[in-house]
């Protein structure tokens, strides 16, 4: 699909990875009830270097869509200053009346294919994705590679709130660049998701045109019957309007890939609106625990002091009921100043972590926009390709058509 | 007289800027009769217009005839006629040449049309085929000297009238047509010449193939313009997403615009398709309907000879007229694709030329034109 830049010492330059083949199995689900499935074959070959010659051997494995799944959401809890490459859709989506939107269609089958293969493909040259070992162990493990993910005990580090797409949290100092790369990311959703819409249903009324024109051919060579000189002319005029009719399978084929490639970048505008999401929930966490740290250091005065600035129940109702002993008092303000230091420490590494992650995050970042660009721009080009060739197409079908027709 | 030193004439090929048809489409229909010089007599339809009384509404339109033959009082006319004048004109024809193939008429009325009764698009289509009509007979050797034609074009409104009023009717002339036809479906073909035989063979063929070729041009027609209304929505969604963009914003505004020509030019081919196959295919439509009912003709005993020959002739002209037109036609719509996908082809090359230029660097950006 896309033309990779590689990084000096990433996975993809050492090994040749592919997904090389599909297959339809049954087997028997969790609840062991019976299901139908489609497993890929992932090949991997460690490059040689130029000089040796040899073709090192082929190593193989079969994976399932829910395991990409699994790799991907590993990989998101583990690196979450990461823009993680999408995998391809899960279900068919966007298509056009001729195009199946059943997941066991052999054409719908063969792009998540090449989508599967492109998802490992990225993670493979990420600078930093491609050093996992549990991804390595995805490549080349067989058995017993859920275990080990499962055993990295990520599914409890993952944040439950962030599952909550649309919940808000109340960020007091919002970082500008994360809110415009959120807001950015929503506008690459919106306009990609409604362009995809659009393509489709212009390829199948483009569709509609050149199937048309297929009804020529019969009628043409039906009339040929009854004309003496007109006869050749139509007939030959009438094959090459089956051609041209014909023609449109291939093109809207190709265009198909031009979407795919489209539609990477849709899910990638997700994975980028997920950065931002981890990062505004770290800056929320830091906040809260700012004014945590706040208010009992504030308790704390208070409690020294012996003046009640800000109102609490406890306090109304020790007013109410009787003060405290000095020795109540002392013990609250020790525990209290055990608080404040833990909270000083907290705090203290919160920020440090904010700041790594903006880091870190700010660096992939970049990274994706280069990527992002180069890979729409050669996407772009692509479809001008595509174009270019139909209107070749069109152009040759329609001049021997010419020829026929002058002869009639 | 001197018309022929008249500019207007001499300039056979554009009458005036108002005029709706081509020069080139006016010399289309004439070529195959005669040269153009030697034509002397032309006629448009153009300028419909509305009309509204008390008891009806109808439209009238504007009848030009250019001449410079001597039967012919003035070298211009200008007439304003309606529907219901080319019926008289039609009907007359028929009566005074029963052996002669009459061109047909567009419809009285659309039937299950999506066009309304007075819509632009029924009135410009009914006018093109009203024009069509008249071309027809003044080219042909015979119609075109016949004298209700000449008053057609030439007669004042109240002229017109009371001429219409001589004669028999033509309710009477109908009856005639229904009459003759019942007797030679219950006769049989004994009596009938094979040449009839023949006719009536081919049109019967003729009549369901270009039927079917009339539905098949509009359903195109259709898909076509499905297609231009899908493609105007298009191009301007990567323009709205160059303004989120910056390295890329070129690019996808390029590829907005190359959408949007593409998506004028296929207007233009939708354009090419209702000015001319569409027409040309739906009047042999009718031809067809009317040539099925020739039977009649086998009836008339006394002229039976005479009629063999004229109807011989002008069945071959009919012919030699029909390869013409569809070939030009066919060749037309050819024409009209090649046109299409040159103009997108252009547009793409040019846009793919920009990128490539961007992408070998800045070095290049001195050499771009």
């Amino acid at each position: 699909m896309f033309v990779l830049v590689l990084m000096e010492d990433c996975l993809a330059k050492k090994m040749e990875i592919t997904v090389s083949e599909a297959e339809k199995r049954t087997g028997r689900n969790a609840m062991n009830m019976q299901e139908t499935y489609t497993a890929y074959l992932i090949e991997t070959r460690a490059v040689e270097s130029q000089n040796e010659g040899q073709c090192s051997p082929v190593d193989s494995l079969w994976r399932r869509y829910s395991e990409f799944e699994l790799l991907r959401n590993y990989l998101l809890v583990t690196f979450p200053h990461i823009v993680v490459p999408p995998l391809p859709e899960k279900r068919a989506d966007f298509v056009w009346h001729k195009l199946s939107a059943d997941n066991m269609d052999p054409d719908f089958v063969e792009r998540r294919r090449i989508g599967l293969e492109n998802f490992l493909l990225r993670v493979a040259s990420h600078p930093v994705l491609c050093q996992d070992k549990i991804f390595y162990s995805f490549l080349t493990q067989e058995g017993g590679w859920k275990e080990m993910v499962n055993e990295t005990g990520f599914q409890l580090k993952a944040d439950s709130r962030l599952k909550a797409l649309n919940a808000t949290f109340r960020v007091k100092n919002p970082d500008k660049r994360f809110t415009e790369l959120k807001h950015y990311s929503d506008e690459l959703q919106s306009v990609i998701s409604h362009l995809l819409r659009v393509r489709a249903r212009v390829a199948d009324r483009l569709y509609g045109v050149y199937k048309v024109h297929g009804n020529y051919g019969r009628v043409f060579s039906e009339w040929s019957a009854i004309e003496k000189e007109m006869g050749d002319g139509l007939q030959s005029a009438g094959h090459h309007m089956d051609v041209y009719a014909a023609s449109i399978d291939d093109i809207l084929e190709e265009e198909e890939h031009y979407a795919d490639q489209l539609k990477e970048y849709l899910f990638y505008a997700e994975a980028l609106r997920a950065v931002c999401r981890k990062h505004e929930l770290m800056q929320y966490d830091l906040e809260m625990a700012a004014q945590d740290l706040t208010s009992k250091k504030q308790q704390c005065e208070e409690l020294a002091t012996g003046t009640v600035r800000t109102f609490s129940l406890k306090g109304m109702t020790s007013k109410l009921f009787g003060q405290e002993t000095p020795e109540q008092r002392e013990a609250k303000i020790k525990v209290l100043e055990e608080q404040i230091q833990e909270g000083e420490e907290q705090l203290k590494s919160k920020n440090l972590e904010g700041r790594d992650f903006v880091k870190s995050a700010w660096a992939d970042i970049e990274r994706f926009k280069e990527q992002k660009n180069h890979d729409l721009k050669e996407a772009l080009i692509s479809y001008a390709v595509m174009q270019i060739s139909m209107c070749k197409k069109g152009i040759q079908v329609w001049t021997n058509a010419k020829e026929c027709f002058s002869k009639m | 007289m001197s018309c022929l030193q008249d500019t207007s004439l001499a300039e056979a090929n554009s009458f005036s800027p108002s005029m709706p048809i081509s020069p080139s489409s006016m010399i289309n229909q004439y070529k195959f009769e005669d040269e153009p010089e030697l034509k002397d007599l032309f006629v448009t339809v153009d300028d419909p217009e509305s009309h509204i009384t008390a008891i009806e509404t109808f439209i009238t339109y504007r009848v030009v005839t250019k001449t410079s033959r001597g039967e012919f009082d003035s070298c211009e006319y200008e007439v304003r006629r309606r529907y219901q004048d080319f019926l008289w004109l039609k009907s007359k024809l028929e009566e005074a040449h029963p052996t002669l193939i009459i061109p047909p008429l567009p419809e009285k009325f659309v039937m299950k049309g999506m066009v309304e009764r007075f819509s632009d698009e029924f009135i410009e289509t009914r006018r093109k085929a009203l024009h069509k009509f008249l071309n027809r007979i003044a080219d042909h050797p015979t119609l075109t000297f016949n004298e209700d034609f000449k008053i057609f074009l030439t007669a004042q409104a109240w002229e017109l009238s009371s001429h219409k009023k001589q004669g028999p009717g033509l309710l009477s002339r109908m009856g005639q047509t229904v009459r003759a036809v019942a007797s030679s479906v219950r006769g049989g073909v004994k009596n009938r010449p094979e040449m009839f035989a023949e006719m009536n063979e081919y049109m019967e063929t003729f009549s369901h193939k270009i039927n079917i070729l009339d539905k098949i041009a509009h359903r195109i027609y259709k898909e076509e313009r499905e297609y231009f209304n899908e493609m105007k929505e298009y191009g301007p969604i990567h323009t709205l997403w160059s303004a989120s963009e910056e390295d890329i914003a070129d690019s996808l505004k390029g590829v907005a615009s190359c959408i949007d020509k593409c998506c004028k030019a296929t207007e233009k081919r939708m354009a090419g398709l209702s000015e001319n196959l569409l027409p040309i295919i739906h009047e042999y439509v009718l031809y067809s309907e009317i040539l099925m009912f020739s039977e009649e003709i086998g009836k008339l005993e006394d002229k039976v000879e005479c009629a063999n020959n004229a109807l011989k002739a002008d069945w071959d002209r009919w012919k030699q007229n029909m390869q013409y037109d569809m070939r030009s036609a066919f060749t037309n719509v050819a024409d009209n694709n090649l046109r299409y996908y040159e103009e997108c082809l252009a547009t793409w090359e040019s846009f793919l030329a920009s990128q490539t230029v961007d992408h070998h660097g800045e070095e290049d950006s001195e050499d771009r034109p």
